[in-house]
């Protein structure tokens, strides 16, 4: 399935936007190392939804706006995006920061969103668990703490560097600082208003998942009893790109079915 | 010419193993390591190398701050400064820095700094910093808004101390009902103030802007490094429109004087080196968070790092004016050299550098008091005889 590329401006922030396939909207929210390529799992997505993949402000090829300076301006900023595109009965699918943002839209307004998938999703702290240390991490560390099978990490880390990709690397590093340096990884507020995300709730988690710990998913069930949690075995933080077959599958056994269209 | 007696306060009973093991003595390395009685004794110590600056006749004895760190033991230099305030008699006190945006409450130093100035008779000079890339992720204070939280915190300190209270403060990080500092400030309108970096062009735009004229020091650099910041400060200042006075900057350098060139290279030696490649020394995640610096610095510390990054020997060092280090007369030429190129108007030397032993510190001191900084101190105003 091909995807486009396009920019569109919203909230005066010119966005980066991959676009494929047809179907019932699905909005992928990337992680903190951005959304640099259409995947496999995108491509699978898009047999069966409208899937798009923008890069957020101050990640990628979009720009930096000046208003960005917390989680809450990008969960506003999508909200004005879902408008913009007028885009309804919306699947978000987000993981770990993304994750995070969608909680972050939904609390707000659920309007035009029909159901979340969240990917080990950032956005409380549980008492006693600490995430990764990213920012002290060297790049090496992080991509191998970022998967459980090491042969995938060894092919990240093969990957050769770019002046381009370095940029982009560090502007997706200074923007992901910007958001989640302090409270890390978290808004203290968020746990008290995930009762208002009225849609069906699904999350995922990596069973080794080293950035954020899979006990988080716990922690979310109870704030969220409606939510339906699914553990990947033998997978890291990142099962869209680990276990990209099995994440698809658990898409298309949740997002087909909660749609109300 | 200002000779200023500037003082770390290391740990220097540590473990260098452990230290090195560690990969750095910055962040992480466990405060085991850390042993109050021993602490107790180089605290003492210190100090009293730095009281004893004032006998020796420097200008200024200086400290600064750093956190949770076998490198400085000075997470609040104003600590330290009250305590040599009534201890000293007529030497200037300068603190360099604090690290204002790892401080909640900018006015907290405004009214620190004020008290020492007011107990010591007006000789504290100010010092301020946006503190080392590795206190941010100890402290937590999200790197991103280093510059705009030091910005505003430096307005409102010296609003503070210049403007008539009570007047309300209104920033995008630090929000204030009323801003009416007891003391005031001894000096008028306020302490001089430095500011203290190791080479940012946007650090230098903002010290030499005419509002301000900042004395700029660059610290623990290649004296190559040092001398293009300086000249960059100077353009700077020619930009806009005037020409820096050598007061406006300084160098801060270990130097270490014995009586001949070979014994203080191997006194020198392994303290010194203990200083450059452990305590010193962290990986670039920690030394350099995302905004801390611009990206673009970012990249050329990157492209850098082997240089950066790897051990350096004492020899190499005084080879690339790290450190002065030699007899009398080669530290004398060395600095008078250094001068020529640079014309710096203070010179903050260290004493003390990593493990160096309180013997040895002390004969260093006193020879280069004796023997070096007379002529030093006259750099300045034989040109100015000259001229």
């Amino acid at each position: 399935m091909a995807f486009g590329q396009r920019f569109i401006e919203v909230d005066g922030c010119r966005l980066n936007l991959r676009r494929g396939g047809s179907g019932t909207p699905l909005l992928y929210l990337h992680g903190a190392s951005g959304a640099p390529a259409v995947m496999p799992f995108m491509e699978k997505l898009a047999r069966r939804y409208d899937v798009l993949v923008p890069e957020h402000p101050g990640f990628g090829l979009s720009d930096e706006p000046a208003w960005l300076e917390n989680i809450h301006d990008l969960a506003y900023f999508y909200l004005d995006l879902l408008r913009a595109l007028d885009l309804r009965h919306v699947h978000v699918v987000g993981s770990s920061l993304g994750g995070w943002l969608a909680l972050e839209m939904a609390v707000r307004d659920t309007s035009r969103i029909d159901s979340l998938l969240l990917v080990g999703p950032a956005g409380i702290s549980v008492p006693g668990i600490r995430p990764g240390d990213l920012f002290l991490w060297s790049p090496e560390e992080l991509v191998r703490n970022l998967f459980f099978d090491q042969r995938l990490a060894e092919q990240r880390l093969a990957e050769p560097m770019t002046p381009e990709l370095l940029d982009v690397a560090l502007k997706n590093r200074h923007t992901f600082a910007r958001l989640g340096w302090e409270p890390r990884l978290h808004d203290p507020f968020l746990h008290k208003w995930l009762h208002r995300i009225g849609v069906p709730v699904k999350i995922v988690w990596g069973e080794n998942d080293r950035v954020l710990p899979a006990a988080y998913a716990q922690e979310f069930q109870k704030l969220m009893p409606g939510a339906s949690v699914e553990i990947v075995r033998r997978c890291g933080h990142l099962p869209q790109a680990e276990k990209p077959d099995a994440f698809c599958e658990i898409v298309f056994g949740f997002a087909g079915r909660s749609s109300s269209s | 010419m200002n000779v200023v007696l500037f003082h770390l306060m290391p740990y220097a009973d540590l473990d260098l193993k452990a230290g090195r093991d560690n990969g750095s003595v910055w962040v992480n390395l466990p405060n085991s390591n850390f042993d109050p009685a021993v602490g107790h004794k180089l605290y003492n110590r210190y100090l009293d190398e730095l009281e004893y600056g004032e006998e020796l006749g420097f200008d200024a004895i200086a400290v600064n701050e750093h956190h949770q760190t076998a490198y400085g033991l000075m997470p609040s230099p104003i600590v330290a400064a009250s305590a040599l305030a009534r201890r000293t008699e007529c030497v200037r006190i300068a603190i360099l820095g604090n690290a204002l945006p790892l401080r909640d409450h900018p006015l907290m130093v405004a009214e620190e700094h004020a008290m020492i100035d007011v107990i010591s008779g007006g000789r504290l000079i100010s010092g301020f910093v946006r503190g080392i890339g590795a206190e941010y992720h100890t402290f937590g204070v999200n790197p991103t808004f280093s510059h705009d939280r030091f910005h505003e915190a430096h307005d409102l300190i010296v609003r503070s101390w210049t403007e008539p209270g009570p007047f309300a403060f209104q920033g995008r990080h630090y929000n204030v009902q009323y801003v009416n500092v007891w003391p005031r400030p001894y000096q008028k309108p306020h302490p001089p103030i430095w500011i203290p970096s190791q080479g940012s062009k946007e650090t230098i735009d903002w010290a030499a802007h005419p509002e301000r004229r900042y004395t700029y020091l660059q610290t623990f650099s290649p004296a190559s490094v040092v001398q293009r910041y300086l000249k960059m400060y100077r353009d700077t200042c020619k930009g806009f429109g005037y020409e820096a006075e050598d007061r406006q900057l300084g160098w801060a350098v270990p130097v270490y004087v014995a009586a001949s060139d070979e014994a203080a290279r191997r006194e020198a030696k392994p303290h010194f080196e203990a200083f450059r490649n452990v305590f010193l020394k962290m990986p670039v995640e920690m030394l350099l968070p995302p905004g801390y610096t611009s990206r673009e610095s970012l990249k050329n510390v990157m492209a850098a790092k082997a240089a950066m990054f790897g051990d350096i020997t004492l020899e190499k060092s005084i080879e690339l004016g790290m450190i002065v280090c030699g007899s009398p007369s080669t530290a004398r030429q060395a600095l008078a050299t250094y001068w020529k190129d640079m014309r710096f108007g203070n010179l903050l030397v260290l004493c003390q550098f990593g493990t160096l032993p309180a013997d040895l510190t002390l004969t260093n001191m006193e020879l280069f008091a004796r023997e070096v900084m007379p002529e030093v101190k006259g750099f300045g105003s034989a040109a100015a005889a000259a001229a």
